[in-house]
């Protein structure tokens, strides 16, 4: 996966990609803000998330130690996954125990942020994706570009297509003579997936919440995949990360209300599932809890950075930034694209390889996701942040230990750059020379910086220098002398 | 749990989880209504996200249930055991009713036309009804696989405003399946479809006491 430059020089460039996210972001920005206007206490219930939120994790330890004690006992059983490798050989395992070969998913961050897909592939066990958005994203050999809706990168044509061509190798084919009309690409999703749903043995999922007072575990969803995927099988295994826990089951009350009205914009989504444990001969027999850490705790142990894990993933800040709906979520090279990827991958992950350090750059700093953040996560500050680690160095927890970085490569130039403009503006003639001197050879000037500046203007437009430098300008119509000019003006 | 710990160095070690402060300044509920006002909030938020809504009184329900099965050509419907039976009793023989018991499988269930429950609660400001598979919402397949659920509210009483009251009165030790409209995506270009994987069409019967004038019949 090339830095985020580079994939977004190639991505914005193609105008299929954004139209499509253009037309599907503003969209939903304008659908969003009516549903918050709908609540008058909007910014209370906002509060309220976040102080939830910094609350649990503040006490992480502790509710998790309650969480487990309440998931076994309502007849469940819990896991502790350190890295994405120990979760996709727990989930293997699992499977393998059940004697099955196929899987259902309900579509599911964390199980995407680990891979799971593909390791269970390579043990012999298909996964197939239910959510109509990830299964269009499987069928496409794709992947997912948008928190909340994968396939947004995606108009009904293409989407047409990959079902009308690849239907039939994963089950049933797409009907003859498919339209491109949503509703009959939705009858044809049903269609393709009720077998699997029906004959499913395994079902995967992730979760919204936990409740570590309860062990009450939360899906939130719209087609009703979930609850397939939830209560038919006969094994469920939901793989979700450490942070996703609320303390108490009347904490629902205030994401109950943040999330839907956040991500879809609506008052509700169509269907939320809970479940505590098990419950006889309603639903799976056999439920397993894989708790994933996977970076998060040294997430956690950041403590400008930790605010990350108040994420709710509603995607709000995707629809509102600037540089995704340019740029698209490929660009961002991970499972969380946007401005929440822009901070969460290079926590998660650390900024050692040249993709990581570079999101902390994909933003303009507008500041307007923190506006939409329905938990106040300060994204602006945590991209500053991280950005004086990635020129900076510094110590981090890696893995659990705490250890000090190096500055990445890369940013020497910029370094250097600094340090020049610091002492040309410091010396005036040298300044004024400098000037004089661009402006005359302005014809000659290259769109992109040859040298140690290429990876600055790789990403810009140079600016294009004027034919006279504003001192000159200055001198030339009111006088000689900057000081004389100023009495003539008053 | 040990990294988990060390990351949390920060945090003082005689800190309590109550010392973070949490203000619950949000609204209980929003707005001041009376029942019947809350009522009409539900009926018009379950319509606007296309559930179909009736109102009827607890003597006029068996009929309007069997005309809505009728309407739809059901030809089977799903059974709670513990539905009251006068619910089903204007139902012609000819609709095979289908117990819900643990021998169903989802392959039977996907053969039947129509399903019928009760629910726990309804929250009026966010169009929802909740269930939480007490013995007349049976398990939570039956309300998933059929293509049709008919779910009837006894209005006033299982009527709340908001989420906060619709939360306070359910059991987390249940499962609950809390419904807004009928299986939706917006998946395609964002635009709305309904009836992807569960019921396409999700009918919704506000049932009060019995009052004066008929008031059975579709609200829009």
């Amino acid at each position: 996966m090339p830095a985020f430059p580079a994939a977004a020089d190639a991505s914005t460039r193609n105008t299929q990609l954004r139209a499509n996210l253009r037309h599907a972001t503003h969209t939903i920005r304008a659908k969003r803000a009516t549903a918050v206007a709908e609540l008058d206490d909007w910014s209370s219930l906002r509060a309220a998330g976040a102080a939830i939120k910094d609350r649990t994790l503040r006490h992480l330890d502790q509710y998790l130690e309650q969480l487990e004690r309440a998931v076994t006992a309502a007849g469940g059983h819990v896991h502790w996954a350190a890295d994405a490798d120990e979760a996709n050989r727990i989930v293997t395992e699992l499977v393998r125990a059940t004697g099955e070969r196929e899987v259902v998913k309900v579509k599911s961050m964390a199980t995407q942020e680990i891979g799971l897909n593909g390791a269970l592939a390579t043990a012999g066990i298909t996964a197939y994706e239910t959510d109509l958005a990830e299964l269009i994203v499987q069928l496409g050999d794709d992947l997912p570009s948008h928190i909340l809706v994968p396939a947004i990168h995606r108009n009904r044509g293409e989407i047409r297509d990959i079902f009308a061509e690849r239907m039939a190798e994963w089950g049933r084919p797409a009907p003859e003579g498919l339209t491109d009309a949503p509703a009959d690409l939705a009858e044809a999703a049903r269609l393709h997936l009720r077998e699997k749903f029906l004959n499913a043995k395994v079902g995967i999922s992730g979760a919204n919440f936990m409740v570590a007072e309860t062990g009450t575990l939360v899906v939130v969803e719209s087609e009703g995949n979930g609850r397939m995927c939830l209560t038919l099988p006969e094994t469920l295994i939901s793989v979700v990360g450490i942070e996703k826990i609320v303390p108490s089951f009347q904490d629902l009350e205030v994401f109950l209300q943040l999330l839907p009205r956040s991500s879809t914009a609506e008052r509700m989504n169509p269907y939320t599932s809970t479940w505590t444990g098990t419950t006889d001969a309603d639903g799976p027999r056999t439920f397993h809890l894989v708790l994933l850490d996977n970076g998060r705790t040294d997430t956690l142990a950041d403590t400008v950075g930790r605010q990350a894990l108040r994420c709710i993933r509603c995607s709000a800040c995707l629809n509102v930034c600037p540089v995704y709906e340019r740029a698209g979520g490929h660009a961002y090279g991970s499972a969380y694209p946007g401005p929440i990827g822009a901070i969460l991958t290079p926590q998660l992950r650390g900024v050692q390889s040249e993709l990581d350090a570079s999101l902390p750059y994909a933003s303009s700093l507008c500041g307007a996701c923190y506006e939409v953040c329905p938990v106040a996560i300060d994204i602006p500050e945590i991209l500053v942040h991280l950005r004086e680690r990635v020129v900076e160095g510094g110590p981090v927890s890696v893995r659990g230990t705490r250890t000090v970085i190096k500055p990445a490569k890369g940013h020497a130039a910029e370094r250097a750059a600094m340090r020049a403009a610091r002492w040309a503006l410091d010396h005036p003639r040298v300044l004024r020379t400098g000037q004089r001197l661009a402006s005359r050879t302005r014809r000659f000037h290259p769109r992109r910086l040859p040298g140690p500046g290429r990876a600055w203007s790789d990403t810009r437009e140079l600016p294009k220098v004027p034919e006279e430098s504003f001192r000159d300008w200055w001198r030339r119509t009111r006088g000689e002398s900057g000081t004389e000019g100023r009495k003539t003006t008053t | 749990m040990a990294r988990i710990r060390h990351a949390l160095a920060d945090v003082p070690r005689a800190e309590t989880p109550d010392a973070v402060p949490v203000e619950r300044t949000y609204h209980r509920v929003h707005g001041d209504r009376t029942p019947a006002e809350t009522a009409d909030l539900l009926a018009e938020n379950l319509a606007d996200y296309r559930a179909i809504v009736h109102r009827t009184d607890a003597p006029s329900l068996p009929a309007l249930i069997a005309r809505l099965l009728a309407d739809r050509g059901a030809t089977s419907v799903a059974v709670p055991p513990g539905l009251p039976d006068s619910w089903l009793s204007a139902v012609p023989d000819a609709v095979r009713r289908v117990p819900d018991t643990a021998e169903l499988t989802p392959h039977d269930l996907d053969a039947v036309s129509s399903v019928v429950t009760a629910c726990a609660v309804a929250i009026a400001e966010t169009g929802t009804v909740v269930l939480d598979a007490a013995p007349d919402q049976g398990r939570r397949r039956i309300t998933l696989v059929p293509d049709h659920h008919i779910c009837v509210i006894r209005v006033p009483d299982q009527v709340v405003g908001s989420v906060p009251e619709g939360l306070e009165r359910l059991d987390p030790a249940r499962p609950l399946t809390w419904i807004s409209g009928p299986s939706a995506t917006s998946d395609i270009e964002l635009d709305r479809v309904e009836g992807v994987h569960g019921p396409r069409t999700l009918e919704v019967i506000l049932t009060g006491p019995p009052a004066g004038p008929e008031t059975a019949g579709q609200s829009r």
